[in-house]
């Protein structure tokens, strides 16, 4: 489905991340491009992605066009990161960070592998988003800001490169068995599922295919949408 | 003609399908010749790598017309 092209996925070490590489790797994309804050994280089963080692908090200051040599066809925007605590203990370190990350680094990885986009006339790129940038969830107000910020970038985005057949959404997953639900309590766990009306949490593979259809060709006219993977959770 | 002018002005003819005789060196890419706002992007990218430079934002926003290009890259270009 990928044959020919390029892939880089932002934080392919995390469970969601992972699972993206490996979908575009078992669908036939040869050039798969990753970054990562620390390539010790890197499993032995993922020597086919060529991961960057660079922190996304610091990236205003790195030189992307040395790092990013390379032109690719599709960009996922997966790194995430969360701090959370209610908002009247919140730290400027804890906003900050979480924003950067989320949101800041994307305007920059945007700016420099767009134009090279709008001069192949070619382009996929996916943001993953969160159910909760569109119902928001107490304890989260810097993630869930840096979520929902990303929808009025899919939008405008889309309007401004859909002449270069450049597409741009977002998938944005409910409750995912991954490295930031596993951090949750037991009750915590419980709570949620009582409010999935599949009963279950989801599965990063889900996500990855997600993120496969927008990449795809069966997506060519879809173009500033969310599309929502998360069991019945929120009806948006 | 010099070979900088003329050298910009077989990119937006090719870049932007005008042809060249309508090309004045007044002309506005956008107003005139039918550039919408990504195409003069895509040109100060094709002049970046015709002559070898680097032409910042702030200076890329200046050029609007063909002797806002070949003023620029007279004066920044190898």
């Amino acid at each position: 489905m990928f044959e020919d092209r390029k892939l880089l996925v932002t934080g392919g070490t995390g469970t969601i991340g992972n699972s993206i590489c490996q979908y575009f790797n078992n669908n036939g994309c040869e050039e798969i491009y990753s970054t990562t804050t620390n390539l010790d994280k890197v499993k032995s089963d993922q020597k086919y992605i060529n991961f960057k080692e660079i922190n996304l908090n610091n990236i205003e200051n790195l030189d992307l066009d040395e790092i990013f040599e390379f032109d690719i066809d599709y960009l996922v925007l997966n790194a995430g990161l969360n701090r959370d605590n209610i908002f009247l203990r919140m730290s400027s370190d804890d906003w900050n960070s979480v924003i950067n990350v989320n949101l800041n680094s994307s305007f920059h990885l945007l700016k420099h592998f767009t134009k090279k986009m709008v001069k192949k006339r070619f382009g996929r790129i996916v943001f993953i988003s969160s159910v909760v940038a569109h119902t928001g969830n107490p304890g989260q107000v810097n993630y869930t800001t840096s979520k929902a910020a990303i929808s009025g970038m899919v939008k405008s985005l889309a309007l401004e490169l859909s002449t270069r057949n450049i597409t741009v959404n977002s998938v944005a997953p409910g409750f995912i068995q991954s490295n930031m639900t596993d951090k949750l309590s037991d009750d915590q766990k419980n709570s949620i599922l009582d409010r999935i009306p599949m009963k279950k949490l989801g599965d990063s593979n889900d996500i990855a295919k997600a993120v496969g259809f927008l990449c795809s060709e069966n997506a060519n006219y879809i173009t500033g949408q969310t599309l929502h993977v998360n069991g019945g959770l929120a009806l948006i | 003609m010099s070979d900088i002018e003329e050298r910009v002005k077989k990119i937006v003819v090719e870049h932007l399908g005008v042809e060249e005789a309508k090309i004045q060196s007044d002309s506005k890419f956008i107003d005139d010749l039918g550039a919408d706002s990504l195409d003069t992007v895509e040109l100060v990218m094709a002049f970046e790598e015709e002559f070898g430079c680097e032409i910042p934002d702030d200076a890329a926003e200046k050029i609007v017309t063909l002797k806002d290009a070949v003023t620029y890259l007279t004066a920044n270009s190898n």
